[in-house]
């Protein structure tokens, strides 16, 4: 039995720009005006995608990138495209609206099941506008996959079907608090990947090119045969109407029922997060003071932002 | 977030308001390739906005990748360790970062892997690469030479070699230089022996071989044996073996990034690219004339970092209560600065697309020859072949007009823009010391500018500038009728100080005052595009009043230099230069 290539999907998830904040950032009632920032690929994400592309060009496979969030959302999946992810898909429904993590966790559970047999789930560590975490972990547990969180490097993936009969696994480096552990999971595995992984590759100028009019096609079943190098489909680009070559079905598109994806489970009906108060944290300097530059001064100084739980 | 596409608004200018419909229709055979391959525009908007989205992500990766790794690449340099090259650890990071976005076959035909882009386009993304670090311009931009084994080249060559230029897997040099052969190539001696198994080996010693390290060479060798002239020489591919050792890198002023090697060669097996004997006539000067205006893009670029070095101190740096640029001297600076660098673009964007009409005529021509395209009207071919034929005089006058510009601009700028850092430009400290010693070697090769004012001055002379100019005064020029008269005055003293020299009939004469007359043209050819630029815009407004100004008084002072030298300033050359 020879070594099959890695069935790989990265979760991705398209988000404000939070590095680059302005004055309107903010709504009066203190939630994030969206509007106002830049929607951005969320940084992990690209280091997830990262990963997965290079065990791709290490081992063969390919890349499904999944992404859950309103039409516009289909750009952090053009942008995938762009790096080199195989097909992509597009999970957006108004059920799907307000979501916490436990709504979304399940949706991309369910819609994992749907796209078949895969090997290794990656996703970001986190979102830089939620900043939970919790996605990545609860969707593991959504499927029952062993999972490896904040994850530094990839040190091994030994694929199905590997010579010598060894069972095919994941062994990761993660991040500690006081250090650094390395783990090994079998496969199929779920891994959070953090910034330090790698640096995510830039966008191909052809892909670019070939998939910069990439639209989101509903279909409600899931069609691989252009994958197959022999099927009719294989030819990826053909002639639209304007005689101009379109991408087609590149962006699949799924809602809450192509995934048979339970009503009470999604959206803000299946989110038990409820925000009960903001608070808005006007940070402002007060009067300054002087501290005598000598090991005694630094040392009081040092004490007191410790009392004050600012270090520590 | 630096991104030096997207902040630099006369350079994102320069695609949006050049109109490059005929070029890219001549490249792209009329959009007739739409359906061949996936990443092939449709029309010439989508061609555009497939340009717009390349140079965002290569001004992306020159600003955020590349540019902050240029000091480190400076430091460490390229080093020579047993018989190999390393590039500084930034230089190959950069060079695969490059890669991985597909930009190291631009021009290339698609069927090889490239992106089949104009040279116009191309030449922005060299400038952006060269703001960012120059050094690595120069590796990055010897893709040219993949061009010019795709123009004369077998196509057998050109399957087993274009595709691993377009993916980066090969980098390349241009072996032209050698100890007694620099500016006078028709001297090159490395010998190529065709062997009694019809494989062509190369012997001999080349020198100042950028990048010679890198996998595929272009060699200009002597391969008629006893000729001592230009048409003894071909050009040959020779791919790295055994054969061939690096024997040194040279110690450079500047571009450290860079490796300049000394190559020797033992019996290296080459093939032979294109025809016996036109290795010089016809291959370098195809490649030399590619590489030139790529230099001056490299200069451009330079001169942008140098100039927004010089800006950004002038806002920083505090003296007598306020920034510096509150003083009129180091404002002044600023202004010529920043004007000189618009005027060069200009020309070099302009050349670039003669270049680019140049080539498409070409291949267009060619195509109809062999029979490959059906002619439209009878006398389309006709029609064409004279086309070709102005384009072809205009890229061989414009090309040595915008690399002379643009070289000498960028030396300026970077020397300035030290003078405004102070005693802490002299320092390592800042990025202006860089700069400086990047920039100088500009002027230098491909070509020292003495040599470009040799290769446009005939132009100047003929009337083959005069006529383009005077196309440039037909355009609606409608806006600005006053600065038009000063550009118009200014051309009738150049005219003057041209016919002055013709009649002095004498070659001395005409070397003596060469540089004045090829810089009076530059001049002039500035001021109308600056002028065609400024019509409806306010701001390249204030640009062309600015330049016209400084231009007309240059003009003025060039021709009293001409039309009052005497014999006797001749005479004193010699003696002059020799005490």
């Amino acid at each position: 039995m020879s070594e099959h290539p890695l069935r790989i999907v990265v979760l991705v998830k398209q988000v404000p720009d939070t590095a680059n904040v302005t004055g309107e950032a903010m709504k009066d009632d203190g939630t994030v005006n969206r509007a106002a920032l830049p929607a951005i690929f969320n940084p992990e994400d690209l280091n997830a995608l990262e990963a997965g592309l290079r065990l791709k060009d290490r081992h063969g496979g390919r890349v499904t990138v999944l992404t859950m969030g309103p039409p516009s959302a289909a750009q952090v999946l053009r942008e995938s495209l762009f790096r080199g992810a195989d097909e992509v898909v597009l999970l957006s429904d108004r059920a799907f609206a307000g979501a916490d993590t436990l709504a979304t966790s399940y949706a991309l559970a369910r819609a994992l099941d749907h796209l078949g047999a895969f090997d290794l789930v990656l996703c970001g560590r986190q979102a830089i506008d939620g900043d939970t975490a919790q996605v990545g972990p609860q969707t593991a547990e959504k499927l029952g996959l062993p999972q490896i969180t904040c994850v530094s490097r990839i040190v091994e993936v030994v694929p199905p079907g590997a010579a010598g009969g060894a069972p095919a696994s994941v062994t990761a480096t993660r991040s500690v608090e006081d250090g650094a552990e390395t783990l090994c999971a079998p496969l199929p595995a779920l891994l959070t990947i953090t910034g330090e992984a790698n640096e995510p590759r830039p966008p191909s100028v052809k892909l670019v090119m070939t998939y910069k009019h990439a639209i989101a096609e509903a279909l409600t079943g899931y069609d691989d045969s252009y994958l197959d190098p022999d099927s009719d489909e294989a030819e990826v680009c053909m002639v639209g109407r304007d005689g101009r070559p379109v991408c087609r079905a590149r962006i699949v598109l799924w809602d809450a029922a192509a995934i048979e994806a339970e009503r009470e489970l999604v959206g803000l009906r299946g989110s038990p997060t409820r925000v009960k108060k903001i608070e808005s944290v006007v940070l402002a300097g007060g009067e300054a003071r002087l501290i005598e530059p000598t090991d005694e001064g630094v040392r009081a100084l040092v004490r007191e932002l410790i009392e004050e739980h600012i270090l520590g | 977030m630096s991104n030096f596409y997207t902040d630099d608004p006369d350079l994102v200018r320069q695609l949006e308001t050049l109109d490059l419909r005929r070029i890219v229709a001549l490249r792209e055979d009329d959009y007739a390739r739409a359906r061949d391959f996936a990443y092939a525009p449709g029309d010439y908007d989508d061609a555009l906005d497939s340009y717009r989205r390349t140079l965002e992500i290569v001004g992306d990766i020159a600003g955020e990748f590349v540019a902050p790794r240029a000091e480190d690449v400076d430091r460490a340099g390229a080093t020579l360790t047993a018989g190999e090259v390393c590039y500084a650890p930034g230089m190959s990071e950069s060079l695969e970062r490059l890669a991985q976005a597909d930009l190291m076959g631009i021009t290339l035909p698609r069927r090889f892997g490239g992106l089949n882009f104009p040279i116009t386009v191309s030449v922005m993304i060299v400038e952006m690469i060269s703001r960012a670090d120059p050094a690595l311009m120069n590796v990055f931009g010897l893709q040219d030479i993949a061009e010019t084994v795709n123009r004369f080249a077998s196509d057998e060559i050109r399957q087993a070699y274009l595709p691993r230029f377009a993916s980066g897997e090969v980098t390349g040099s241009m072996a032209l230089t050698e100890p007694e052969a620099g500016s006078d190539l028709q001297n090159v001696q490395l010998k190529a022996a065709l062997g009694a198994d019809g494989v062509w080996r190369l012997s001999g010693v080349k020198r100042f071989i950028t990048n010679g390290c890198g996998q595929v060479s272009l060699v200009l060798a002597r391969s008629e044996e006893g000729t001592t002239d230009a048409r003894g020489l071909s050009m040959f591919l020779y791919e790295r073996d055994e054969h061939m050792t690096i024997r040194r890198l040279e110690d450079k002023l500047g571009i450290h990034g860079s490796p300049t090697c000394e190559l020797q060669f033992d019996d290296a097996p080459a093939l032979l690219v294109g025809e016996r004997r036109r290795g010089l006539t016809t291959y370098v000067m195809s490649l030399m004339n590619g590489a030139r205006i790529a230099i001056a893009a490299q200069a451009q670029g330079i001169a942008e970092a140098s100039y927004r070095a010089a800006s950004k101190y002038a806002d920083e740096r505090v003296q007598f209560g306020g920034p510096i640029r509150n003083l009129t001297a180091v404002a002044a600076m600023l202004a010529d600065m920043k004007v000189a660098l618009e005027a060069s673009r200009a020309l070099l964007y302009e050349t670039a697309m003669i270049v680019d009409c140049k080539e498409g005529l070409e291949r267009r021509v060619e195509q109809l020859q062999s029979g490959e395209r059906a002619a439209g009207a009878a006398d389309e071919l006709k029609e064409l072949r004279a086309e070709l034929k102005k384009y072809t005089r205009l890229a061989a006058l414009f090309t040595p007009l915008a690399k002379a510009c643009a070289t000498e601009m960028a030396n300026r700028v970077a020397y300035d823009s030290l003078q405004i850092h102070g005693g802490s430009g002299y320092m390592r400290d800042f990025a202006i010391e860089r700069h400086s010693r990047d920039a100088r070697i500009t002027n230098i090769y491909e070509g020292t500018t003495q040599l470009q004012v040799v290769a446009a001055i005939g132009g100047v002379l003929s009337g083959t500038l005069a006529a383009r100019l005077d196309e440039y005064e037909a355009g609606d020029l409608s806006a600005t009728p006053e600065l038009l008269g000063h550009v118009r005055a200014a051309r009738e003293r150049w005219a003057a100080a041209i016919a002055h020299v013709r009649a002095a009939d004498s070659t001395e004469f005409r070397d003596f005052h060469s540089r004045r007359l090829v810089e009076m043209a530059i001049d002039l050819a500035c001021a109308l595009l600056l002028l065609r630029s400024a019509q409806g815009d306010a701001r390249k407004l204030l640009v062309a009043q600015y330049f016209v100004e400084q231009m007309s008084a240059r003009v003025e002072g060039a021709v009293q230099a001409i039309v009052t030298s005497s014999s006797a300033s001749i005479d004193a050359l010699q003696a002059l230069g020799r005490d």
